[in-house]
């Protein structure tokens, strides 16, 4: 069988593109292979640990079991849309400041989602964001330390 | 894990066009939120040469009032469905199962009709195609033996879905669509518990929505469930639980259950344990009920008597919270 491709128009970390896809390319391998986009992780290539999370119309998606064309029309986020003007996001100070990252395989998934977190509720609380970061799982810190992250953000944005 | 084999995607408008899709091709799989679906296509488990993406169909979402009740959408997604307002207040229990799917990030996708439908689940099945193929694969997918229960000719893959339990005990109905028209049948007539046959659809058969009946007053409802992790994993067993307090008396009680069985599980002469207090001579009656009914296997890592423990006390701890619960 011969795979057509048809087009896919999104608007990715700001910017429409427009790419020809076929319809079994799962939306991580667009954004790693086909955008160069690197920085969402493959972790459990299942939809278990949540380091391939990016966004999507500003919601939490798990890139690895998403196909790319689901995303068609949509507004998708990765962390390196994190930066602007080159400077790093709130969240991304927190895990550096706090030593939310430590060997950073999970980290970008872990911003996303925080990301996305925030985005829905400004100021959550310690329970709030252990639940909006549930789906996403760290071997290293242990999980204080990113707690402790998210809330350096949140801090940072407080007037 | 392997890459994803070739498929093409049909984008049907409407329900009608995605069962005639599915029907002029058996062998196509629906696809919504891709939770249960994608995974299981690149673990070699299944391999759809089409699959019906049901994103584009807009009459599959929404959540309406319907007789006192609510119809509810099959693409609604869970996320949608647990913060439903008249969802949390009238139906605790059916809120409780949705927020508690996998992880907030699974529940942004994961539907309705999805978690349903939801594949059974087994230790030897869930796994990659290397993995199953140095074991023989296994009798639900292109092997001959199950591993569970090797002398038998039976396959033992566990239902998993949250949802249906909490759907079972307040009596809720799907609406079926296909090219023929469409049906309307109790929830609990579209299972059977057979780990390959588990769902009692036609190849040409979709849910289109689930309706909530309305419930008695003082029905309350509840949900609860064991799992490794609190968060992502499936459960090793759930538990919903219906009931009615009149007095000091237990009315009206109704109990389900997933994880136990190839299909979720409405225990049966649950009846005969009303009219009195949950006290301990009903709870122990209780135990004995639920024990003949359930038959976990050695599907998932937590052994059997783990599982069947952990069910008589989920079931009591459930029973009690909503019988003190006003």
């Amino acid at each position: 069988m011969i795979m057509a491709k048809s087009i896919l128009s999104l608007v990715l970390n700001n910017r429409r593109r427009d790419h020809a896809v076929a319809d079994n390319m799962l939306l991580i391998d667009y954004l790693r292979e086909v955008c160069g986009l690197t920085g969402t992780k493959m972790g459990c290539d299942g939809g278990e640990c949540g380091a391939c999370t990016v966004l999507v119309d500003d919601r939490p998606r798990l890139s690895c079991i998403s196909l790319a064309h689901s995303v068609a029309g949509r507004r998708v986020e990765t962390i390196e849309g994190a930066l602007s003007d080159g400077r790093m996001s709130r969240l991304q100070r927190g895990f550096h400041e706090k030593l939310g990252s430590q060997c950073g395989y999970c980290t970008p998934g872990q911003i996303m989602a925080a990301e996305g977190l925030l985005r829905r509720n400004p100021n959550p609380d310690d329970d709030e964001i252990r639940q909006g970061l549930s789906g996403n799982i760290c071997r290293c810190t242990g999980y204080v330390k990113i707690i402790e992250s998210v809330r350096s953000a949140i801090e940072e944005a407080a007037p | 894990m392997e890459y994803m084999p070739e498929f093409r995607t049909a984008r049907p408008a409407t329900m009608a066009e995605a069962v005639a899709i599915k029907a002029a091709e058996p062998g196509a799989r629906f696809l919504a939120g891709g939770t249960d679906l994608v995974p299981n296509i690149r673990r070699g488990i299944v391999a759809p040469p089409t699959v019906i993406d049901l994103a584009g169909i807009a009459e599959m979402r929404g959540i309406e009032p319907l007789a006192g009740g609510l119809r509810i959408g099959a693409a609604v997604t869970l996320a949608e469905l647990a913060a439903h307002e008249r969802v949390r207040t009238a139906y605790g229990g059916l809120a409780q199962a949705a927020g508690g799917v996998a992880a907030n990030t699974h529940r942004e996708v994961a539907t309705v009709g999805g978690n349903l439908c939801l594949d059974t689940r087994c230790v030897f099945y869930n796994q990659s195609e290397w993995w199953r193929r140095a074991n023989d694969y296994c009798l639900k997918s292109k092997g001959e033996v199950c591993h569970v229960a090797p002398k038998g000719d039976h396959c033992f893959a566990a239902f998993s879905g949250d949802l249906a339990p909490a759907l079972l005990v307040i009596g809720a109905e799907v609406e079926i669509i296909a090219p023929k028209g469409s049906r309307v049948v109790p929830l609990g007539a579209i299972y059977q518990d057979d780990g390959i046959d588990y769902l009692l659809l036609e190849a040409d058969e979709m849910i289109a929505a689930v309706r909530l009946p309305a419930l008695a007053e003082g029905f309350r409802t509840g949900y609860a469930k064991s799992h490794v992790r609190s968060a992502i994993d499936f459960p090793l067993a759930g538990v919903a639980v219906g009931l009615r307090r009149e007095g000091k008396a237990i009315a009206e009680l109704r109990i389900a259950l997933t994880g136990t069985n190839s299909m979720p599980l409405a225990i049966e002469g649950t009846e005969g344990l009303t009219g009195g207090p949950p006290d301990e001579a009903m709870l122990e009656g209780l135990d004995a009920l639920i024990g003949r009914q359930i038959q976990p296997m050695s599907s998932t890592f937590s052994p059997p008597g783990y599982r069947r423990r952990v069910v008589a006390k989920l079931t009591r701890s459930m029973i009690r919270a909503l019988y003190l619960g006003g």
